[in-house]
């Protein structure tokens, strides 16, 4: 059994960083009270121990995986890292002990406390990246669809192809607020990009029209005599509703053009999460 | 007249209308084509109105000029009522416009009948084709089948759209002819028994040519108005059942009926509508469907309608109480299906969960069963919940939600909420549940 202790890990925030922490935690035969990236500012009087990302011990942790679990277990271990899930690191850390002792079966161990918590965040995560792509709106600026997201889990990475393949010919920027991440797509490239505050750009008399056109269908669609706010209000939360056009004061138009946030030369695809964040200006 | 004024009439002309899912589709574009657009199987809401329902599709009419009177019907020939008409290209425009902004899914079209069955028909196609052909959609596109329209137009139509439908429109022949002079049941049956037979052979043309058309790929749906006419649960539920076994079936979608007309063959013009039914219909519906219940094990001929205070889940289970207690840890999967409280996903978690240990009431929570409901018919491990005493006579009032005692209270008995009251005895005796079912609901 490993040992508890008082230490605390810190990693640089990345996927193969917490594997690095998973690493270090069975060499050494201990088990961090915290795992925390470094980002987090953290008020302990308690020791800290940096780890360093190692991409060759991150690759023998990952591929253990699902040789001794299953490909289920990686998808849990993959999806559970992307939850907003206070202490996060730690339940996963759990989770790799019991993974590498019940083997395969510990994905049907539907009642370990660990587990639990890890299903119910990864369920919370997939739901939100569902109604993402339901709620999410685009709006034409300056000849390219933007849209903005606020979502308290990082749900770029899981909806990035959907929007992908169903608009591979459009130019788009999905912009979230929250963990300053964007997916800016070109008919030629892709990639999310680390970005922080964008402001968007006044949208055209065209844009207004159709957002104009969008409202009124949807006062109109509703049926008075079936007038239902609760019902609504748990298939769509509230907090969805600041980014959709349809809840939105109307923007003003302006055919003068205030460039902000261009012009992006989109960096070489993916790896979401990563280290420093360059400013978008 | 502008798009705003034409849209806000189509739209409001076509609200009525119940199905608006995308779901049954999945496509993705191939890699270097023009245009835009996927569907994907489960469907994708992308709005919900102030009335609560999912808004997933432009749902509008091409037109609603009509040459019909159905009397429940806003559009009917009759009703003094602004007109209006897209043109093909400007609901196109609009589709794709609403698309590219994530709005919509695609497109729901429907239609009035201008001038003939075939004319209105051609319409619609010539709208979807510049969708399909011109702007090169993927989306969704479901289309109402015009009945009267000739076979080779609901042809051409099936192989643009991903979905069709013919609205049975009343539950019965004998409420159709009363209320709808212009349509049969046969001109109903007919254009659905051909996508029917038209889907049926196109599975087969796929399997032989990989790169066949595809005829109607989600299938086909209808919709019946609930409680403009007198049927009774029990014979919509049944009607319900052989268009899922008859026709195949991908939904059957109920509407509560809200007053459009003042008129003596309709219900007043002050009626609610009847939501609650609804409501049990599609309960009953889903039981159908996924938890393989049959009609006649919900309802029967002395049973004729829903319970107004339990699910028919629950209905059914208390009716059959030798069934119960089951083992959670032994009992098949169908068996779990059958216990209130325990629906498909948690059904499924048991069994994964069991194969890793036997489970307990603390386990079972975890799971996502409804304890509040299940405790009543299970076992863990030969025990029953701590407790628990089940006593035949107050189970129903224990199964009754907070939520059914107030609306009962409110609807049926004019008195403010109060329990105890509300039966002198403290339970809920047969009379009381046929007292009840008398009232409208």
């Amino acid at each position: 059994m490993p040992q508890r202790t008082n230490i605390i890990y810190e990693y640089d925030g990345s996927f193969e960083g917490f594997l690095c922490c998973v690493f270090e935690s069975f060499e050494k035969k201990e088990l961090p009270c915290d795992i925390i990236p470094q980002t987090q500012e953290q008020m302990t009087l308690a020791p800290v121990r940096e780890i360093t990302t190692d991409r060759k011990k991150a690759a023998r942790v990952y591929r253990s995986i699902e040789r001794k679990m299953s490909v289920s277990a990686r998808e849990l271990i993959e999806l559970s890292f992307l939850t907003c899930l206070p202490q996060k690191e730690r339940d996963m850390l759990d989770f790799f002990y019991l993974g590498y002792h019940y083997g395969r079966q510990v994905m049907n161990r539907l009642t370990d406390p660990t587990v639990d918590r890890l299903l119910k965040g990864v369920k919370h995560l997939t739901n939100e990246a569902h109604l993402t792509k339901e709620f999410l709106r685009f709006s034409t600026r300056n000849g390219m669809l933007v849209a903005k997201i606020g979502p308290k889990n990082n749900v770029l990475s899981l909806i990035k192809d959907h929007f992908a393949t169903r608009f591979p010919n459009e130019t788009f920027l999905i912009y979230d607020c929250k963990h300053h991440l964007a997916f800016l797509h070109t008919p030629r490239q892709s990639g999310i990009i680390p970005v922080e505050d964008i402001e968007l750009e006044q949208i055209d008399e065209e844009e207004r029209h159709y957002q104009r056109l969008w409202k009124l269908f949807y006062r109109t669609i509703a049926i008075r005599e079936r007038y239902n706010p609760r019902c609504r209000m748990s298939h769509m939360p509230k907090r969805y509703w600041e980014y959709m056009t349809e809840f939105q004061e109307e923007e003003p138009a302006s055919p003068q053009m205030e460039t902000i946030a261009s012009p992006i030369t989109p960096p070489p695809l993916e790896m979401q999460n990563s280290a420093p964040k360059p400013k978008i200006e | 007249m502008t798009v705003f004024d034409k849209l806000k009439i189509l739209t409001d002309s076509a609200k009525y209308d119940v199905a608006c899912t995308s779901s049954g589709s999945d496509r993705t574009m191939g890699k270097n084509l023009p245009g835009m657009g996927s569907a994907v199987s489960c469907g994708i809401c992308h709005s919900f109105s102030a009335d609560g329902r999912c808004i997933s599709l432009l749902k509008v009419l091409m037109t609603n000029y009509c040459e019909y009177d159905c009397q429940y019907c806003v559009n009917r020939h009759s009703n003094d009522t602004p007109r209006a008409a897209f043109t093909p290209r400007e609901l196109a425009d609009l589709t794709i416009n609403f698309y590219k902004r994530n709005y919509i899914e695609g497109l729901f079209l429907s239609s009035g009948v201008i001038k003939n069955p075939d004319y209105t028909c051609e319409r619609m196609i010539r709208c979807v084709e510049i969708l399909r052909n011109e702007y090169h959609f993927y989306g969704y596109i479901h289309a109402k089948a015009i009945p009267g329209a000739d076979e080779a137009l609901l042809q051409r139509l099936g192989f643009l759209v991903d979905r069709m439908s013919v609205n049975i429109e009343l539950p019965s022949q004998k409420s159709l002819t009363k209320l709808c002079p212009n349509k049969s049941k046969q001109a109903i049956l007919k254009p659905m028994g051909l996508l029917t037979n038209r889907i049926r052979e196109n599975k087969a043309e796929i399997v032989q040519y990989r790169h066949a058309p595809k005829f109607v790929p989600a299938g086909q749906s209808t919709q019946m108005i609930i409680g403009a006419t007198p049927e009774t649960d029990y014979q919509i539920l049944n009607l319900t059942e052989g268009l899922y076994k008859k026709y195949s079936l991908k939904r059957v979608f109920f509407s509560a009926y809200i007053p459009v007309a003042d008129n003596p063959l309709l219900p007043s013009i002050h009626t609610k509508p009847p939501l609650l039914r609804e409501h049990r219909l599609y309960q009953a519906d889903w039981l159908l469907r996924f938890y393989g219940f049959e009609a006649k094990e919900l309802l029967d001929e002395e049973h004729q309608s829903f319970h107004p205070l339990i699910d028919p889940k629950c209905n059914w289970a208390i009716n059959h109480m030798e069934l119960f207690p089951v083992e959670v840890n032994k009992a098949s999967y169908e068996m779990l299906l059958r216990v209130p409280g325990i629906g498909v996903t948690s059904a499924k978690r048991i069994l994964q969960a069991r194969k890793a240990g036997s489970l307990d009431y603390e386990g079972l929570k975890k799971i996502g069963v409804v304890l509040k409901r299940a405790q009543y018919f299970i076992t863990c491990k030969g025990k029953l919940a701590e407790g628990l005493k089940i006593r035949e006579d107050n189970l129903l009032m224990s199964l009754v939600s907070e939520k059914g005692i107030s609306l009962l209270t409110r609807q049926m008995l004019d008195q403010s909420y109060e329990q105890l009251s509300l039966f002198p005895s403290g339970k809920l005796s047969e009379e009381d549940v046929r007292q009840c079912l008398k009232e409208p609901i």
